[in-house]
């Protein structure tokens, strides 16, 4: 019961260090009535709206998961460098390369969250726009074969797997 | 001129450059899907671009801060708006092009 009540408090004060850390960052004054006003505000906010922030209690699990998702993020920005330059040279090759189509791909992602990762990730990651998601399948519109490449030999999906 | 100015420089540059070839694309692609390819995604590394190279412009740390969020909301909604563009074009019966009934 006692351990059951901490839990959920670490959810009110994750919540609130949060907020107060975006507070200190967007008003840029660092004195005591303007720090005293982001706590009142932080406070009420957190209140009103931690079980949206984190609707499952904290564990420890969780916070791995987080630590593994920011590793995942340098993974993605380098593949958006890739895919981008790659739809670069399609828009500017005189003779436009492009084979529009829409590609189904299946998956055996099993969380809602890492469904949206997925997708997510393929809808920035140029080349690639996730259209409809209905239970395991992804319908993806691909600009070109080499832009559906890696999503047909999941590579994509091997790396969200990472972060479940 | 020193140093922080050439390389904010680099940056905005190369920003525009992909901005640019969006809109090339924008005007060379032949239908919704592929329009979108182009300019919902050149922006994506134009933007980023963009703005890494504000943020090394502008001396104040607390400043740059704020304008390296601005690409953090971008790469959280942008991707949410282009596909719910695609999912209703999708549901409303448009056909993508196709390379051999052109």
């Amino acid at each position: 019961m006692i351990v059951d009540g901490i839990i959920i408090l670490m959810g009110y004060i994750l919540t609130f260090l949060i907020l107060f850390t975006f507070w200190c960052i967007f008003s840029g004054y660092f004195d005591a009535f303007h720090l005293l006003l982001g706590v009142i505000c932080s406070i009420i906010v957190t209140i009103f709206s931690s079980h949206y922030l984190f609707p499952e209690p904290i564990t420890i699990e969780s916070i791995k998961r987080i630590g593994r998702f920011i590793g995942y993020i340098p993974w993605l920005i380098y593949q958006i460098i890739i895919a981008n330059l790659q739809v670069v040279y399609l828009v500017l090759h005189p003779r436009m390369p492009i084979n529009p189509k829409i590609i189904t791909v299946e998956t055996t992602l099993k969380d809602d969250i890492s469904r949206v990762i997925m997708a997510n990730s393929i809808t920035l990651t140029p080349g690639t726009i996730t259209v409809d998601i209905k239970d395991n399948t992804f319908w993806v519109h691909s600009l070109s074969d080499a832009s559906s490449s890696g999503l047909i030999n999941g590579d994509i999906e091997q790396k969200v797997k990472t972060t479940e | 001129m020193d140093i922080k100015d050439i390389i904010s420089m680099v940056f905005i540059g190369g920003g525009l450059f992909f901005f640019f070839t969006g809109v090339v694309g924008l005007l060379r692609f032949p239908d919704i899907y592929t329009r979108m390819h182009a300019l919902g995604k050149c922006d994506t590394l134009g933007l980023l671009l963009n703005v890494v190279g504000l943020a090394i412009y502008n001396s104040s740390s607390l400043t740059s801060i704020k304008i390296l969020f601005i690409a953090v909301f971008i790469l959280l909604t942008s991707p949410v708006v282009t596909h719910i563009i695609a999912k209703i074009t999708y549901d409303s019966g448009i056909k993508p092009w196709q390379k051999d009934n052109s």
